[in-house]
């Protein structure tokens, strides 16, 4: 998430070389995130090769921004 | 209310899940209590992964100190030649074409090295030399930079030549700052840096070789060893 924040989209690849996990780990997490409506998926044909690529939805970069809100509230009370 | 509470609480319950994972960490984040500690480290985690995926950190400062000897060199070099000719050279002069060729002997050595020097760089890293990072920080770079050689090369038209020197200067700092979000931090400074000797340039119109020699030398060496010591020797 913190990736798609920053940047407008990013393929798989790309997520997962940036976040160093597996093909399977990535994929099950983006569906989680998906099925929130956190991320939209764009799947397409570059070439011949399909190509996967995530960016964040306005539910998703709200969802973040109060989950920093919350992590900053939380460590400036402890 | 409550039914954003409880995506809230996924969101939590997943994005945690992902992130201590990714960090190979045997933690099983799946109750918040137990990262309670791991917050701050939550935060940090989220600035390093921005950082990671928008800046290319692999630009040699090595490469920076060598342009910067190059650019000494040539500077002298060319100082030589001038004050051999005291100071007034005609333009279609073969001295003159020599001192063209000294300038893009530098730039050409400065640019061959330091993309030499970043691509192993690159590799030590095992970063992506070709990647959407680089790419973005490749544009951001070149289009302040050709558009002052653009228009250097219309001020030489219009024989403006002792605003020659500071423009470049100034394009290249301009060129340096607007790169630099995509790439090591030390860049941004190298940037305001030759603007202001740019200006300066400007201001004491005529000493464009010593201001040249000041931008593109001496700084570049400064510069190009802060990021040598801060960032390359470590590896």
């Amino acid at each position: 998430m913190s990736i798609l924040m920053v940047n407008e989209y990013a393929d798989f690849t790309t997520l997962k070389e940036l976040l160093g996990v597996t093909d399977g780990n990535l994929a099950s997490h983006a569906k989680a995130l998906e099925a929130e409506s956190y991320i939209a998926v764009e799947k397409q044909f570059i070439g011949k090769k399909p190509n996967t690529s995530y960016r964040a939805t306005k539910e998703g970069r709200k969802a973040f921004k109060d989950h920093i809100d919350a992590l900053e509230k939380l460590i400036q009370k402890g | 209310m409550e039914k954003q509470i409880a995506i809230k609480k996924n969101f939590l319950k997943k994005y945690h899940s992902l992130h201590c994972q990714s960090k190979n960490s045997v933690l099983l984040c799946n109750s918040k209590y137990f990262c309670m500690e791991n917050y701050l480290q939550d935060i940090q985690d989220i600035k390093k992964m921005m950082d990671k995926s928008t800046q290319f950190i692999s630009l040699s400062g090595l490469g920076g100190i060598m342009a910067g000897v190059y650019a000494l060199a040539g500077a002298f070099a060319i100082h030589q030649i001038t004050s051999y000719n005291s100071g007034r050279l005609a333009l279609n002069s073969t001295d003159f074409k020599l001192i063209l060729a000294i300038a893009g002997a530098v730039l050409v050595l400065a640019v061959c090295t330091a993309f030499v020097l970043t691509v192993k760089k690159a590799r030590k890293n095992g970063d992506a030399l070709w990647s959407n990072t680089s790419k973005r920080l490749a544009i951001n770079f070149l289009i302040p930079l050709a558009t002052g050689g653009v228009f250097a090369l219309l001020l030489i038209r219009l024989e403006q030549y002792g605003l020659v020197a500071p423009v470049t200067l100034l394009f290249y700092g301009l060129a340096c700052l607007n790169a630099s979000k995509y790439t090591l931090r030390d860049v941004r400074y190298l940037g305001i840096t030759n603007i202001i000797i740019g200006l300066l340039a400007t201001y004491f119109i005529g000493y464009g070789l010593e201001f040249w020699a000041l931008g593109f030398g001496v700084c570049h060496i400064i510069y190009g060893s802060v990021m040598y010591f801060k960032y390359d020797r470590n590896n």
